[in-house]
């Protein structure tokens, strides 16, 4: 009997958990690590941050879920691998450290066979001075309580903009470095919702900042899609979006610190601003959990199984190149560590080759660009491929079997602008392949019929549609396995 | 006191974005058509998942 240990319970490594059990779970031992008790839909924050839903709506209990099937569900924080041992234990392992209250620091070495990293990212507030909810003076949607926080903090607003008072919100990326700039986007349209909703829209001055170059990058270097007899770009249309419903924007930014109202920030042609806010929800970047590797002789050997950021190595081509040579050959598909062949990291864990967004550098030096997504739909798809090939390995493989490079993969978005059955709406968008692929489509790195975008209520109805099917699949009720990933 | 509009101010942010017209901000909303574009949507994401898993 093997055993696989899959670090974190999120999107990506309870997908990988899921499948693995339902294939392997009886002849092989599926150890899942997750320093938190619960799981949660993180793109239904939105929706807790806003009042439209509470925690219970959108997370579940890890181990309630895991009672029912042969996962040996632990509840610690990884701390430190050895892929090849140590001087006392022959087999590799993970150090982990327990967060359950009963068994609270504690620390226990369990050994594997397969190691699948899927420990998702560490929400570093702390890279800018004055951000986020724990030290700072902004709220965030990146976790539930984070979200019911927020929530609270705007219904104060909310309270205020009834009483006549004016007062200025501020939403998007909180260093020049963020990714995710689609929660915060969420975010925005549905706090302008919820005020028209209250009938105080006409009080606050909504306003989005954020390190794309242009409203609609994503990170992704933006989106051709073809509309109205034309191909145009993403941006015409999140601009459109928010003209219409009255909020300015800010781009090319990177907030430097944040006092208690007031948000310092540096634009790309290196000047300095200030920005006076009552209430702001600004996305942290995204870095590595911080887990170190050591080898046999106890030697620190982080830097070869990571990469600088956190984020650990795989079958990526990390050459240094210019933006002109990248190429959707660079990205990774089997997502194994090239030393260590029984390791793999999936969803925001895994190291990128580069960004998608072209790196952009201000006067002063300050890199304001966006960094990779890695979330959602492809982060399920690539837990998927290395959960079946882990399975075949297991059965014999010596080599994975299962490639979900996002060269050769597509992501759907659809982002929340107001929730309603009858009057919300939602941006659908889906591109394909995530990173352009300028060898296989020369114009615009995309095909063109998988990559559109519309506004609609269908939207708004396939956002609540796909909050249930996940969240009734991730808890693994009868059929869940017919649910597409 | 005089009625008399005041010109829209160019050259602002909001000044060049294209803004929908009332038809298309009626079909956003507009429950049959939304149904089949939800099916349309539904389908597009179908073939975006078969074409992505290897």
């Amino acid at each position: 009997m093997a055993r696989v240990i899959i670090l974190g319970a999120g999107i990506s490594g309870h997908t990988a958990a899921r499948y693995l059990n339902k294939w392997v779970g009886r002849q092989h031992e599926i150890v899942v690590v997750s320093p938190n008790a619960k799981w949660n839909w993180i793109p239904s924050n939105i929706w807790v941050g806003v009042g439209h839903m509470n925690e219970e709506q959108v997370t579940f209990d890890l181990a309630e879920v895991y009672g029912k099937t042969s996962v040996d569900f632990r509840q610690a924080k990884a701390v430190s691998v050895n892929p090849k041992g140590s001087a006392e234990l022959a087999s590799p392992f993970v150090t982990v450290e327990y967060t359950r209250a009963d068994k609270a620091g504690q620390q226990e070495n369990i050994n594997y066979d397969y190691l699948i990293n899927a420990t998702g990212p560490k929400l570093n507030f702390g890279a800018t001075e004055g951000l986020g909810p724990e030290h700072g003076h902004t709220v965030s949607v990146c976790t539930a309580s984070h979200a019911i926080e927020a929530n609270h903090k705007l219904q104060e607003t909310i309270d205020a903009l009834r009483k006549d008072e004016q007062k200025t919100i501020v939403i998007g990326t909180g260093h020049g470095m963020c990714t995710c700039q689609g929660a915060a986007f969420e975010y925005i349209y549905n706090v302008d919702h919820i005020l028209r909703e209250a009938g105080v829209r006409d009080k606050a001055r909504l306003v989005w900042i954020s390190n794309e170059y242009e409203v609609g990058d994503f990170g992704m270097g933006g989106v051709h899609i073809t509309r109205g007899g034309y191909v145009t770009n993403g941006k015409t249309f999140a601009e459109s979006l928010m003209v219409e419903r009255g909020i300015e924007w800010i781009t090319r930014a990177h907030v430097k610190k944040v006092e208690a109202g007031k948000i310092h920030y540096e634009t790309l042609d290196g000047s300095f601003h200030e920005l006076e806010f009552d209430f702001s929800m600004l996305i942290p970047p995204f870095a590595g959990v911080g887990l170190k590797a050591y080898d046999k002789a106890g030697e620190d050997i982080t830097s070869q199984v990571f990469a600088p950021n956190g984020f650990m190595k795989v079958d990526a081509d990390y050459t240094a190149r210019p933006y002109e040579e990248w190429s959707a050959q660079d990205w990774p598909r089997t997502y194994q560590n090239p030393t260590w062949r029984n390791m793999f990291a999936v969803g925001i864990a895994f190291a990128p080759p580069h960004p998608i967004s072209k790196p952009m550098k201000s006067a002063n030096g300050t890199m304001i660009s966006p960094t990779p997504p890695r979330t959602g739909m492809p982060s399920a798809a690539m837990a998927k491929a290395v959960a079946m090939s882990v399975r075949d390995m297991l059965n014999g493989s010596d080599k994975p079997t299962h490639t979900a490079s996002m060269g050769e993969m597509g992501a759907a978005c659809v982002a929340s602008t107001g929730a309603d059955f009858f009057k919300g709406t939602a941006a659908t968008m889906t591109v394909y392949p995530v990173v352009p692929d300028f060898e296989k489509y020369p114009e615009y790195g995309r095909d063109m019929e998988l990559t559109f975008g519309e506004i609609g209520l269908a939207g708004h109805w396939m956002k609540y549609l796909l909050h249930h099917a996940f969240i009734y699949q991730a808890k693994l009720k009868p059929g869940w396995t017919f649910i597409p990933d | 006191m005089s009625n008399k509009p005041i010109n829209r101010e160019p050259y602002q942010q909001a000044y060049y974005p294209p803004a929908p017209t009332g038809f298309t901000r009626f079909m956003r909303t507009c429950l049959l058509w939304q149904a089949v574009r939800f099916m349309v949507i539904n389908m597009k994401m179908l073939k975006l998942m078969a074409k992505s898993h290897h």
